[in-house]
């Protein structure tokens, strides 16, 4: 079994829901990026996506688009990225999900980039502005149906035809945009993505992780019974913008992915339940 | 009349792109999820409207009576004798509604998101004329309008900003990146990944993701198609070469495409800013390599990493790291040629419209004039050469009189 597959079932058995944690590498430096990373690993994360910046990134809000730019500031690379995810790999064993948008990775090469990230013991890639149709000839060199996965975007406006087809391609757990919108933008309506969630699960198996605008724990709490993982990018990235060199930022960052993992933990009492 | 008739059928049959927007390897629709649907919904709205004879009929009289439509085919007989080669002929863009070829694709958007029931839309702008287009639709048809554009721009193409304005139309700075083209376009995008639902995104060029590059070419056409129609009933013949500056590339679309099944040469002219060597430029075409940049896959200007560069242009509408799909794909299978003018080719080009033919062009189209000013000369007198004279100058006298006080390469 792959480490995502693995990780969803243990957490499935443990009843517990995935902590999923963007952060860009190279921020807000190389060499700090790798400390602060297994920090928030070793501090519970569940899944880590790993973030390649891009010079024009249009589906971020200003926080990200921030922390790209700082770090594409330090020569942050797709290489730097590969290198940087072999490093954590001797470190944790959660599973490694690279994040970034197409052009960097069609400029480092499609196979060399599917054999690479292989190697280097990422587990998946998320690829924002790679619709399913336009996949294929990044898929096309994957040798083995499991051990990468494409994670694959559904949002709020996507119709529940598209849903179905998008579902019967993806693998590893699906990632519901949970409002329309860039990264890191407010107004985040639960109802609305409870609803979404039902729609989702009605043409899956897969795990569904909920991400873009979950910015606090409280949010994270309210949406956790419906999904199976949450993930939180800008939040971090706010903190390590908030503390750039501030000696204590691995442990800031260690402590909210604390924060977030204990909001993502069952309530004991049943009216959690009720509808809201 | 039927010789019309049968260019549009052929329009309608062409195979490029495919449904899925591709011309061969350049196009297609690269963007985040959330904008999928809604792109999806405007090529069939667009399929189906574009098609509908009252749409054409009120987009024909739009053209006509708003915009001023046909515009002249004028033959620059003094720039012409001045050079002592090739007979010159300018396409009178300039002359149409708002000063620029931007009319003729914001007129059938705008037009297209009424009948979509689109009631707000959002542009990005780099010279300002798009915005300025998009603008004057919003205020013709009572939409409301936002207008993206980047900081820089804003400063150096001041009387476009204030017009847009006037029209009603709030004009969003962008200070990311270097405050141009390409930070207006990531921030409209941005803007529509939060507004798609009840908001009409008005590209301005042939770029983006599938319908753009095929619905903004279409719109565009117009220019070509009377060119054809016009060279035909003065020369009764093609002419023997088009130019056309190419900085996303619309206008040079809109002038190429009705010629492609004919022999006609298609030059499209970039902004070789303060020289290729220098590495401030934007000859995308021509110094650039295939990746994927504000929605389809084309040649763009990007480092080894996949960063998207910087471009440079003393012309604001063509400083752009990026082009519209199907001229990678024009270039790729040889059918169009694409060269590049240097910022003082360029001004070299504006002064000699300006004072041998009493027009002052746009900065952008001027590169178009210049690359006549070096080629024609050494052609045969009966060589015939049309030059898209795609928009006015007025919005560049600034900019020209700070190149004059020997700031031209200052102004960034």
């Amino acid at each position: 079994m792959n480490r995502l597959d693995k990780k969803f079932s243990e957490l499935k058995i443990k009843g517990e829901k995935a902590l999923v944690g963007f952060v860009a590498v190279g921020d807000p430096t190389l060499r700090d990026s790798l400390r602060l990373i297994t920090a928030m690993c070793r501090a519970g994360l569940d899944i880590l996506e790993l973030g390649i910046p891009f010079s024009d990134p249009t589906a971020d809000g200003p926080v990200i688009q921030r922390a790209a730019a700082r770090a594409l500031k330090e020569g942050t690379s797709l290489t730097r990225a590969m290198e940087m995810t072999k490093a954590l790999r001797e470190r944790t064993d959660i599973p490694i999900i690279l994040f970034s948008y197409y052009n960097p990775i069609f400029a480092y090469g499609l196979e060399s980039f599917y054999r690479d990230s292989l190697a280097a013991g990422a587990d998946g890639v998320l690829i924002v502005d790679l619709p399913h149709e336009e996949s294929r000839e990044l898929t096309e060199y994957w040798e083995k149906a499991n051990d990468f996965s494409l994670i694959r975007l559904v949002a709020p406006t996507t119709p529940k035809e598209r849903m179905k087809h998008i579902a019967a391609h993806a693998s590893g757990f699906l990632y519901l945009v949970s409002k329309t919108g860039v990264t890191g933008s407010g107004g985040l309506d639960a109802g609305d993505v409870r609803n979404h969630i039902v729609d989702l699960r009605s043409v899956t198996r897969l795990p569904i992780c909920v991400g873009f605008g979950i910015s606090t724990p409280e949010d994270a709490k309210i949406l956790a019974p419906h999904a199976d993982g949450i993930v939180i990018g800008s939040a971090f990235e706010r903190t390590i913008e908030e503390h750039l060199s501030g000696p204590d930022l691995a442990n800031r960052l260690a402590e909210q992915v604390k924060d977030f993992k204990e909001a993502l933990k069952p309530e004991p009492l049943k009216h959690t339940q009720k509808q809201r | 009349m039927q010789k019309q008739q049968k260019n549009e059928k052929r329009w309608l049959m062409e195979p490029m792109p495919d449904k899925a927007g591709h011309f061969g390897p350049h196009g297609g629709r690269y963007v985040a999820e959330t904008l999928m649907a809604a792109l999806i919904t405007l090529e069939e709205a667009y399929l189906k409207i574009s098609r509908e004879p009252a749409f054409r009929k009120e987009l024909d009289l739009l053209l006509a009576d708003y915009a001023g439509r046909p515009t002249p085919l004028y033959h620059a007989r003094r720039l012409s004798e001045h050079l002592g080669g090739a007979r010159i002929y300018l396409k009178r863009e300039d002359l149409v509604h708002t000063g620029a070829h931007k009319i003729n694709n914001t007129l059938g958007q705008g037009l297209l998101a009424r009948w979509m029931g689109k009631k707000k839309i959002i542009a990005e702008t780099g010279a300002g004329q798009h915005g300025v287009a998009t603008a004057t639709v919003a205020a013709l048809f009572g939409m409301e309008c936002r207008v993206f554009m980047g900081v820089e721009d804003i400063r150096r193409q001041a009387p476009n900003v204030h017009r847009m304005k006037l029209l009603g139309a709030e004009v969003v700075p962008v200070d990311s990146g270097t405050g141009t083209l390409k930070d207006a376009m990531n921030e409209a995008m941005r803007y529509w990944v939060g507004a798609v639902t009840d908001t009409h995104y008005v590209i301005g060029s042939v770029a983006g993701p599938h319908p753009y590059p095929l619905m903004v070419r279409d719109f565009q056409t117009v220019i070509g198609e009377e060119v054809r129609g016009q060279i035909l009933e003065s020369l009764g013949r093609l002419p023997d070469m088009l130019v056309a500056c190419v900085g996303g590339g619309s206008n040079a679309m809109g002038l190429f495409y009705p010629f492609l099944d004919t022999p006609v040469e298609l030059v499209g002219v970039e902004a070789a800013g303060t020289g290729i060597a220098s590495g401030k430029h934007a000859a995308t075409l021509c110094e650039g390599s295939l990746g994927v940049l504000h929605g389809s896959k084309s040649y763009v200007l990007q480092d080894r990493n996949g960063q998207i560069m910087e471009a440079h242009s003393i012309s604001a509408g063509l400083d752009y790291p990026g082009v519209g799909p199907e001229h990678s794909f024009l270039k790729d299978s040889g059918r169009a040629r694409y060269v590049s003018i240097d910022d003082d080719e360029a001004m070299e080009a504006f002064h000699a419209l300006c004072r041998l033919e009493g027009i002052i062009p746009a900065l952008e189209s001027s590169h178009a004039v210049a690359f006549c000013l070096k080629e024609a000369p050494a052609l045969p007198r009966d060589t015939v050469i049309v030059v898209n004279l795609s928009g006015r100058g007025d919005k560049d006298l600034g900019i020209v009189s700070d190149y004059e006080a020997g700031k031209g390469g200052a102004h960034r």
